[in-house]
């Protein structure tokens, strides 16, 4: 193992006539990762999986695959393979067919080629529709073609778009656990498209969240979550508590602020942390915010009322008026402790750790 | 009265003499023509099949035969060329003037034939040129080419570009991803496309009539026997043949039309 990257990209944009799609971009994705891109839709994700599969070339930059520049290199000079979002299965061609594809370029033996697409299949727990046609596949079976026809080339890297988007919910997060499965079984990079924050969150190894043809933020899923270095990121990744507040000391790595009802807070600044004229913003996960029960004390308290609830059958959310607050505080209560009894106007207490407050960029 | 008259079921009726209006001439024309006499009028006196054997010995009728085939498959091989072209950049690309492009393609179809008949015999002989089979494939190209038109753009409408990509991923080049994607996905709707247009070729008068120099095609040939009543059986004979395989050539083409347009649907319902 050396320690160059499997993808190396430096500098890269890509230009549609005006229209900036990939903005200067520059990562690195490590031999075996599960990287995921994930933002809103025309963001530049699947632009930027799409310069690396080779199907477009990039205005400016450079992308490195496996130590190898790929400059000028075509799709079919890669060692990328690529599951497209509608699949892409030939229509004409059996499923079989469909993995054998590629192989039939490689001159194998016929019983080699036939033991490879067997293994595919296998692998993608298809193993009795080699004959199946594809019009005859329903879309958890075209996904799983789609991915033995892909991973059936032995790829240094496979990208996937949005794979699971097609899929109704259920088997959505079968199909999610079974990627990752299969990932870990192979070993291979993954490179994954994706405008589903949970699909990124639970499968990925590393995160690139992308805004307007830029990268916000490149982190474990944990630290995207826990520590969002700006608004736009937070609020993309789930539910959001924002206060605004105001500085009062500022030292190379912390600032000091003062927050209506959580306080005076010493957070860590993100990074690039822009202030905007003497204010910042601050932020809460809304299941960072616990409702206290009976007599039960904790050392910081806020009082409220609930404005409006919401059900959810595992959880409750809340929505709870602050005197002195701008909006309404949403909280995620677990029902096992009688959130889901809670009425419109009760009056309740909820604690919180100073800890859980972050601090962020406002691009807004 | 009123009773009577709103209990009878009047569509029926309508479709049957439609249907009879429309189809029960057209089946004459092989009654009589296996009828043993001269002249095509009830009753029928005999069963034979003479005019058929005499065609058979027709050396100026086979002539046409033979040119009406070389105008068809010529004509039919053009035009779906063109077609193809013209249909994947229309369904492919947005470009500019593309409706009115499509629009002037599609146009032969409403315009009057003759109009363009006379149009384009004038335009030939202002060239100069001699009026041979080589100016009938000219004039019916056009005429043909928006048949081909919508055939095909049916059958390209459909066709999924990351089908092409799919194939250049797995390691496929170019052409290779022509032979073994493009060709054979589209390949119904391509056979469709020459089918349609050699029938429409083959059964195309008015404008081989116009641009026919000394050699007729079959239509024009059938036109010129017509006024030799005693000719009048061997036209028949002939007229039901060219009608049998026309309708043979367009089931076909039907048929494979609608297995392409099944492919292609079944993929884009299930993804």
């Amino acid at each position: 193992m050396t320690d160059e990257p499997m993808i190396r990209i430096e500098g890269l944009s890509k230009a549609y006539g005006e229209f900036l799609a990939l903005d200067d971009v520059s990562l690195t994705i490590r031999e075996g990762e599960f990287f995921s891109l994930l933002g809103p839709s025309g963001c530049g994700k699947t632009t930027l999986l799409r310069l690396i599969a080779g199907f477009n070339a990039p205005t400016a930059g450079t992308i490195a695959i496996d130590g190898k520049a790929s400059t000028g290199l075509k799709a079919n000079q890669r060692p990328t393979n690529m599951v497209f979002q509608n699949y892409a299965i030939f229509p004409h061609l059996d499923v079989a067919e469909n993995v054998g594809y590629g192989l039939k370029r490689l001159r194998l033996s016929r019983a080699e080629e036939a033991r490879l697409v067997q293994e595919a299949l296998d692998m993608v727990q298809l193993p009795d529709l080699g004959r199946r046609r594809a019009n005859e596949l329903s879309g958890g079976q075209r996904q799983r073609v789609a991915l033995a026809r892909a991973l059936v080339m032995r790829p240094k890297v496979l990208l996937l778009d949005e794979p699971l988007s097609a899929l109704d919910k259920k088997l959505r997060e079968e199909m999610q656990a079974e990627l990752r499965a299969l990932q870990q079984q192979v070993g291979i990079t993954f490179v994954l498209v994706t405008h589903d924050q949970y699909e990124a969150l639970a499968l990925s190894d590393r995160v690139a969240v992308m805004f307007n043809g830029r990268i916000a933020q490149m982190d474990t899923p944990m630290q995207l979550y826990q520590h969002p270095v700006t608004r736009q990121v937070a609020d993309f990744l789930g539910g959001m508590n924002f206060l605004d507040s105001r500085i009062l000391d500022e030292t190379g790595e912390r600032l000091t602020v003062e927050t209506e009802r959580f306080g005076r807070l010493t957070l860590a600044k993100p990074a690039g942390f822009a202030a905007a004229g003497g204010r910042a913003t601050v932020g809460i996960r809304p299941e960072r915010l616990r409702v206290l029960w009976d007599d039960e004390r904790a050392e910081h308290e806020i009082t409220g009322t609930v404005a409006s609830r919401a059900y959810f059958g595992e959880t409750t959310s809340l929505a709870v008026r602050v005197e002195g607050l701008d909006a309404p505080l949403s909280i995620v209560e677990t029902n096992n402790f009688g959130a889901d009894g809670l009425l419109v106007g009760a009056e309740i207490r909820l604690a919180y750790d100073p800890d859980a407050l972050v601090l962020m960029s406002d691009l807004r | 009265m009123t009773a009577i008259l709103s209990r009878v079921r009047w569509l029926p009726v309508y479709l049957t003499l439609f249907m009879v209006f429309l189809y029960f001439p057209i089946l004459l024309l092989p009654l009589f023509s296996f009828n043993d006499a001269a002249t095509a009028s009830f009753p029928l006196t005999g069963f034979t099949t003479r005019w058929y054997t005499a065609l058979a010995g027709n050396d100026v009728m086979l002539g046409a035969a033979w040119n009406s085939l070389v105008v068809g498959l010529t004509v039919s091989i053009i035009t779906t060329l063109l077609a193809i072209c013209a249909a994947r950049a229309v369904t492919r690309y947005r470009f500019r003037g593309q409706r009115p492009a499509t629009g002037l393609i599609m146009a032969p179809l409403f315009l009057p034939e003759i109009i363009v008949a006379v149009s384009l015999l004038i335009v030939v002989l202002q060239l100069g040129l001699q009026l041979s089979l080589l100016t009938i494939v000219l004039g019916q190209i056009v005429f043909c080419l928006p048949y081909s038109m919508s055939v095909l753009m049916a059958g390209f409408d459909g066709f999924d570009r990351s089908l092409e990509e799919a194939s250049l991923d797995l390691g496929e080049t170019a052409f290779g991803t022509f032979r073994r994607v493009t060709l054979p996905v589209v390949a119904p709707a391509i056979l469709a496309s020459l089918l349609v247009s050699f029938t429409v070729s083959l059964d195309e008068f008015i404008l081989a009539f116009f641009l026919s120099g000394t050699s007729p095609t079959l239509p024009v040939y059938i036109w010129g026997q017509l006024r030799f009543a005693a000719k009048l059986p061997e036209v028949l004979a002939l007229g039901s043949i060219m009608m049998v395989a026309s309708v043979l050539l367009l089931s076909a083409a039907e048929l494979f039309r609608r297995n392409a347009e099944r492919r292609l649907q079944a993929r884009e319902s299930k993804s």
